[in-house]
């Protein structure tokens, strides 16, 4: 792998980037790995590279049926935080905001990871009291937390709606100056790079269509490219894990739900960081584009179509106007939905499938993105060492068996 | 805006329904003894079919629970069963 550095960039604006070489190869799929991946998204791409990176697994190979990041990785708003609320959930998304802030240096790769802080708005004196709980649940927990008032709220972010007759006029919120935003893109393919760099096999368009048992054991996967054994299989594939499980012969406690976002035209600076206002249901940054991303809560209907329902649009969008009035007559470049796996505590499934070589990664539901780093490091633990790491032994899902439920359904103030 | 047709009401509009759950489980009969995994199963565990769905909602306006048929990709609506018997 060739370094990207000022200096490269230099030489090859000198050179008119004829030295560029392609990020990671395109190799034909081999007949048998040690560790196959499915799902070539974030936390896929992720598993490969810390299983060559931290455990030296290097005959690994991700297999993805479209084209890398092109699933929820490139449909998220980017938004990075760790305001959790239980011990498990803090430690496990801390964990990943470190990762994360050492991120473009370790893959060589710019994330572009801009911690400009983001502010859960509250409404009301009772959603003060209960930011306060938030508050000091993260501090207890060793996560940075600041509780706000409406001053300090408005000078941080000084286009909220401040007006005498807002509807929900603002009392504080609570900041987390450590949470921001990514270039989602650039995660993947800088995994991708970085983990090909180490051997990993990258291999796109190769969808998977079957799982190869014998004597009820996973030893490979039936793919659009021909078969491949692996010794262990892993499974990232977000908010088609029913899906795969259905395939593999397993079941999951999990609804795919559409999650949609919205870009808008791009605009001068107007918002500083991510603003969430939990009494809408509506999120809100400021790409370096200038676009607004807009994020809101998922879809009422438990759905595979990657566009969503007009009902929610209208929600998302009415809140904003209401958050921030003068963005009311801005306008939308763009639309999706992305189908996130949605878990009856909304916490992720780390860990065994039920079916024995067969490993799962899934259930992250709307909050995937910011735990991609964290998600690839437990999960390549248990591949390799097949034990769970301290931080993923919680999200087993023999969590739903014992009753041991972590129940993070409000940690954002929407479902999350 | 889609429109939902509630077997009692008619067509109506889609804000006004809420789904429930998949059809067809079956609450496991508590009298006797069930291990943690079947019982487990029967509150977590979910189909989750990408395509043809069969699910419980309701029409919240007038409070009934019916069957809705829909393909969970398209969206589009194949049909609605009441789960009232006639009354005799």
């Amino acid at each position: 792998m060739r370094r990207y550095s000022a200096f490269s960039l230099f030489r090859e604006g000198l050179r008119g980037g004829r030295g560029w070489q392609a990020a990671w190869r395109s190799p034909k799929p081999q007949a048998g790995y040690d560790v196959v991946i499915i799902g070539g998204g974030g936390h896929g791409l992720a598993t490969a590279y810390y299983l060559a990176k931290n455990h030296g697994i290097t005959r690994v190979a991700v297999l993805e049926k479209g084209w890398l990041g092109g699933g929820n990785t490139g449909r998220n708003t980017t938004a990075i935080r760790s305001n959790y609320f239980y011990p498990e959930s803090a430690a496990l998304y801390d964990f990943s905001v470190k990762l994360y802030e050492g991120l473009a240096k370790e893959l060589n790769y710019n994330v572009m990871f801009s911690q400009r802080g983001m502010i859960v708005t509250a409404h009301s004196h009772n959603e003060m009291e209960m930011a306060a709980r938030q508050c000091n649940a993260m501090r207890l927990n060793n996560i940075d937390a600041e509780l706000l008032d409406a001053d300090q709220v408005r000078r941080l972010e000084p286009m909220l709606n401040f007006r005498d007759d807002a509807r929900y006029p603002i009392h504080g919120g609570v900041l987390q100056r450590r949470a921001g935003t990514a270039r989602h893109d650039a995660v993947a393919w800088g995994y991708a790079r970085a983990a090909d760099a180490l051997g990993v096999d990258i291999i796109q368009n190769c969808e998977v269509q079957g799982i190869i048992k014998e004597a009820g054991i996973c030893v490979g996967v039936e793919t659009s490219r021909g078969p491949i054994r692996a010794g262990k299989v892993g499974a990232a594939v977000a908010g088609h894990s029913s899906v795969l499980a259905a395939m593999a012969g397993f079941d999951l406690p999990i609804h795919s739900y559409a999650l949609q976002a919205f870009v808008s035209e791009p605009i001068k600076p107007i918002v500083n960081g991510v603003v969430l206002a939990s009494a809408l249901g509506t999120y809100v940054s400021q790409s370096d584009k200038g676009g607004l991303v807009i994020g809101g809560g998922l879809d009422r209907v438990p759905s595979y179509g990657q566009r969503g329902n007009m009902p929610m649009q209208e929600a998302v969008l009415g809140g904003l106007s209401e958050m921030m009035p003068a963005l009311s007559k801005v306008k939308l470049l763009r639309h999706w939905a992305g189908i996130v796996d949605v878990t009856p505590d909304s916490s992720p499934i780390i860990g065994p499938s039920g079916v024995e070589g067969l490993l799962i990664n899934c259930g992250w539901g709307t909050g995937g993105f910011k735990a991609i780093p964290a998600g690839g490091w437990l999960f390549a633990h248990h591949l390799a060492t097949g034990t769970h790491h301290a931080l993923s032994r919680p999200f087993d899902r023999a969590r739903f068996e014992t009753g041991y439920l972590v129940d993070e359904g409000g940690a954002s103030g929407i479902a999350h | 805006m889609q429109i939902f047709t509630c077997p009692f009401c008619g067509a109506r509009n889609e804000t006004e329904f809420h789904f429930l759950a998949e059809a067809g489980k079956t609450r496991p009969d508590t009298a006797g003894e069930i291990s943690d995994a079947e019982w487990a199963r029967y509150l977590y565990a979910q189909r989750n079919d990408k395509g043809h769905v069969r699910e419980v909602w309701m029409h919240k306006t007038c409070g009934e629970l019916f069957i809705l048929e829909r393909d969970s990709v398209t969206m589009r609506v194949l049909g609605t069963t009441p789960l009232r018997k006639e009354a005799i």
